[in-house]
């Protein structure tokens, strides 16, 4: 139908094109928008629960849908959509569900979680979040590795299996999870938007089924997906697994342009921007007053020594490069106080986290950093290097970062930029990049270990850098596989200290939220995915 | 003459194919890996990367993925995008029509004041209202058109709340400001080049003719010497409409309308060579297109050229 308007015009175009622009009464129309507000979101890559990780798609899902667990203020897992979740050994986990109904009025059963799950973790389908199913017994089977890499000339095998063999659904109701390996976290991994069902139908034809999505949340969809405008969602009446919403309708307004959005807020014409440019940040406290807002984000941003490069292999030379750095003024110069400095090498937003475990290392003494540097023996050259990615915007802050290093340390620091992450990533993993180079973390699932593990554990899937201890490796599998959630955390704390006396990275900076929202709403607030709270939001 | 359009259009063939071969070598060329692209800084799984290489043909030598692309191109598929896997046939069919209408009234824009002011300076060569006209181009020329959008977008968008923020909410009333943005840079080289075609032939021996002869001053402007300073006008406004109808990929961001420019810049940051192509290929249409009505036009406004 729209369609067809709109080749219409396309003919007449030469001439009269502007009288297409008329007739917006299918979009959004401001006069109804009483018990509603809207927010900015990116263009969502795709709805599909499994298959979304990047911000724009999370939240709208996050209004869809209810996860098992949600979060409570000191970010701990409590049960949402779930009546129980346990595990006699960490291994096998029970999940037993609450009654719910899917918008369309059906029951939400355990076979619904499976199925969704089993699409996910099926390699051909190439779902974004594939990879938070490798801890599920049979994975492997389902994603096969390439036998002699990608540049080979084999394919990589057909998946022996359809099905996650370690996943099962007993009754309606319940759902048995098996896991690879022991994992005390396990609880807060399923958190995550990637663990939401979908109805059994969607698996026929995921193509339709993202244009609208059916979930079992707070809110439904309200006609569909409007690519590149908008998504508008509206309260679900039959909602029974939480708090209800306090207004009727949610409208994501789809931006290019985090700036556009953010005059958009001041106009008033949109009620929440998630995320303020850092070009504004200097102006948008005082243009907004107590309308911004903050909130710590779960991003963290570090440099890294490769350890094949001998000039760093002295743990004295990376801590007096790390004490050489004045975090704070960095981040009140070039990033404007959006974000926060790092002191420790797990996020603030993660049950577990301790302040400053970097200790001397991460404070400012540039006296301490040059005696302990000059007793090191300085490195070879007396010159070093940062590598980033010319695409991610680094180079201001690498550049302060060297200009403090030449000043406190006495010695030559460039700043060498490679033009896409990926380039950078595989230099390093092929040992051709020399010197130390920026990396960010973005968090899969709120737990210490996922701060630790992935990037420091020998063999880590981003342990670009190749560290490797023996003592640390133990302390994480131990945590892994304790009985309790505290007792984990403990173990993953003392292997964290490791780091702290290794410095395989520098800490640097955590993210933080930076958000405002209009005179319209109230009560706005974002939770440790770094998404707004919906259903929290009211109308002032 | 239809001979003539027939062989024109017949010459497209060739471009086409030769301006897509193009665009996909130069994306291949970028040698950049559009899978690792896809997923920001977080490794990629190599289950994931196979399926997704073998979807896309991305470990095919060149010519044979150029080769799956036609086939599907000749049967009308414009193939997937990279992003969210998006047929982009229908990226395009979304995309275009809020294109066009902020180039319509772009065009329309710089068409209309653009050639009354370039054709009332030129009458009153050295006056004030010529000085005023040539002056008011200059600034708009210097000034660089993200500041002229996202100055007018605060002035009169949030200070002044006389036009819309952003995009496409209030219909016809959103795509205002963004095709007055659009289209000023090109009113104000319109209003120069109108300008001085017609201060030239003012002063042509015909004008003097018909002076003599008697006609009305109205008839004299009007007819002859309007339809002797177009050409040049003409041609440009072509050439402008085949760009204005290509995307501002500029203009579109600040003012957050989802048309060809923004889908270009999105293409080109992801390394989405499907979808890079689909819309350069609508381009290239549309340019050979604008040529041909340009040339078509030539004929209309002076009598002595002729096609066969």
């Amino acid at each position: 139908m729209r369609g067809s308007k709109m080749v219409g015009c396309a003919i007449v175009v030469a001439l009269a094109a502007t009288a297409c622009g008329g007739g917006g009464s299918d979009e959004g129309d401001k006069s109804k928008a009483g018990g509603g507000f809207s927010m900015n979101i990116a263009e969502p890559k795709r709805l599909v629960p499994q298959s979304t990780t990047e911000s724009g798609g999370s939240q709208v899902l996050s209004g869809l849908f209810t996860p098992l667990v949600d979060f409570d203020a000191k970010n701990q897992p409590v049960l949402a959509a779930a009546e129980s979740i346990e595990s006699p050994d960490n291994k096998v986990w029970t999940v037993k569900l609450k009654d719910a109904t899917w918008h369309d009025g059906k029951p939400v059963t355990a076979k619904d979680y499976v199925g969704a799950w089993n699409w996910g973790a099926y390699g051909p389908n190439a779902a974004d979040g594939n990879y938070f199913f490798g801890t599920i017994a049979g994975y492997d089977e389902m994603n096969p590795v390439d036998p002699d890499g990608e540049e080979g000339p084999k394919k990589a095998a057909e998946p022996k299996a359809k099905e996650l063999s370690g996943l099962k659904a007993i009754d309606d109701k319940t759902i048995e999870i098996t896991l690879k390996a022991p994992f005390a976290g396990y609880k807060s991994v399923l958190g995550y938007t990637v663990f939401y069902p979908m109805p059994e139908s969607a698996l026929a034809d995921i193509k339709a089924y993202e244009e609208a999505p059916i979930g079992q949340g707070p809110f439904q969809m309200d006609g569909k997906w409007n690519h590149d405008k908008f998504v508008k969602v509206k309260a679900y009446k039959d909602y029974k697994l939480g708090e209800k919403p306090k207004v009727d309708s949610v409208e994501f307004r789809i931006f290019q342009d985090q700036n556009t959005a953010y005059n958009d807020l001041l106009a008033n014409n949109l009620d929440i921007v998630d995320q303020i440019p850092t070009e504004v940040m200097g102006t948008a406290p005082s243009e907004l007053g107590e309308r911004f807002k903050t909130s710590t984000a779960s991003t963290f941003q570090f440099v890294a020594f490769p350890t094949y490069d001998k000039k760093y292999s002295d743990p004295r030379i990376r801590k007096a490069i790390s004490m050489a750095i004045d975090r704070d003024e960095i981040i009140k110069v070039v990033f404007q106080d959006s974000q926060a400095s790092a002191r420790s090498f797990v996020s603030p937003v993660v049950g577990g986290y301790r302040e400053n475990t970097c200790g001397e290392a991460c404070k400012f003494d540039p006296a301490a950093a040059k005696k302990l540097f000059t007793e090191a023996g300085g490195v070879e050259g007396n010159k070093i290097n940062i590598g980033h990615n010319a695409d991610g915007g680094h180079e201001q802050w690498i550049n302060a970062t060297c200009d403090q290093l030449k000043k406190n340390l006495g010695l030559e620091c460039v700043s060498q930029a490679v033009p896409k992450f990926a380039e950078l990533l595989t230099q390093v993993e092929n040992k051709k990049f020399s010197g130390m180079f920026r990396m960010g973390w973005i968090m899969d699932y709120p737990s210490m270990e996922n701060y630790l593990g992935p990037l420091y554990s020998t063999g880590g899937s981003s342990n670009y850098y190749g560290y490797s201890n023996k003592d640390f490796d133990r302390l994480l599998q131990e945590g892994r596989e304790a009985k309790t959630e505290a007792e984990a955390i403990k173990k993953w704390q003392e292997a964290e200290d490791i780091l702290a006396k290794d410095m395989p990275v520098i800490p640097l900076r955590f993210g933080k939220n930076n958000f405002g929202h209009s005179t319209n709403v109230k009560n706005v607030e974002m939770n440790l995915f770094n998404q707004v709270e919906l259903t929290k939001v009211e109308k002032s | 003459m239809g001979r003539y359009v027939a062989r024109r259009l017949l010459q497209m063939l060739p471009v086409i194919i030769g301006t897509t071969f193009l665009v996909f070598a130069l994306v291949t060329a970028m040698g950049g890996d559009p899978v690792q692209n896809l997923y920001g800084e977080r490794p990629v799984p190599e289950g994931i990367r196979a399926a997704l290489t073998a979807q896309y043909h991305l470990d095919d030598p060149l010519p044979i993925r150029y080769g799956y692309y036609l086939a599907g191109l000749v049967q009308g598929d414009f193939g997937t995008s990279l992003s969210g896997s998006r047929p982009i046939s229908e990226m395009i069919a979304d995309a275009w029509p809020e294109t066009l209408r902020i180039a319509g009234i772009a065009f329309a824009f710089e068409m209309v004041i653009g050639v009354a002011a370039g054709v009332m300076a030129g009458m009153r060569r050295g006056k004030f209202l010529d000085n005023l006209v040539l002056l008011s181009t200059l600034t708009v020329i210097a000034i660089p058109i993200f500041v002229l959008g996202q100055v007018s977008q605060i002035f009169l968008g949030v200070k002044a709340g006389i036009f819309p923020v952003s995009g496409t909410n209030e219909g016809f009333y959103s795509y205002l400001l963004p095709g007055l943005v659009l289209g000023s840079v090109s009113l104000a080289y319109i209003a120069r080049l109108a300008r001085a075609s017609v201060a030239e032939n003012l002063r042509m021996d015909y004008v003097r003719t018909a002076k003599a002869k008697g006609l009305s001053p109205s008839r004299i402007t009007g007819i002859h010497v309007l339809r002797n300073s177009l050409i040049p006008v003409v041609t440009y406004l072509g050439a402008d409409l085949g760009s204005l109808m290509g995307g501002a990929i500029v203009t579109e961001r600040i003012f957050n309308i989802p048309g060809v420019g923004y889908n270009l810049f999105k293409a080109i940051q992801i390394e989405d060579g499907p979808a890079l192509v689909g819309f350069v290929t609508l381009l290239v249409v549309v340019y050979v297109v604008m040529a041909l009505v340009v040339d078509l036009l030539y004929a209309v406004l002076d009598p002595r050229i002729r096609y066969a």
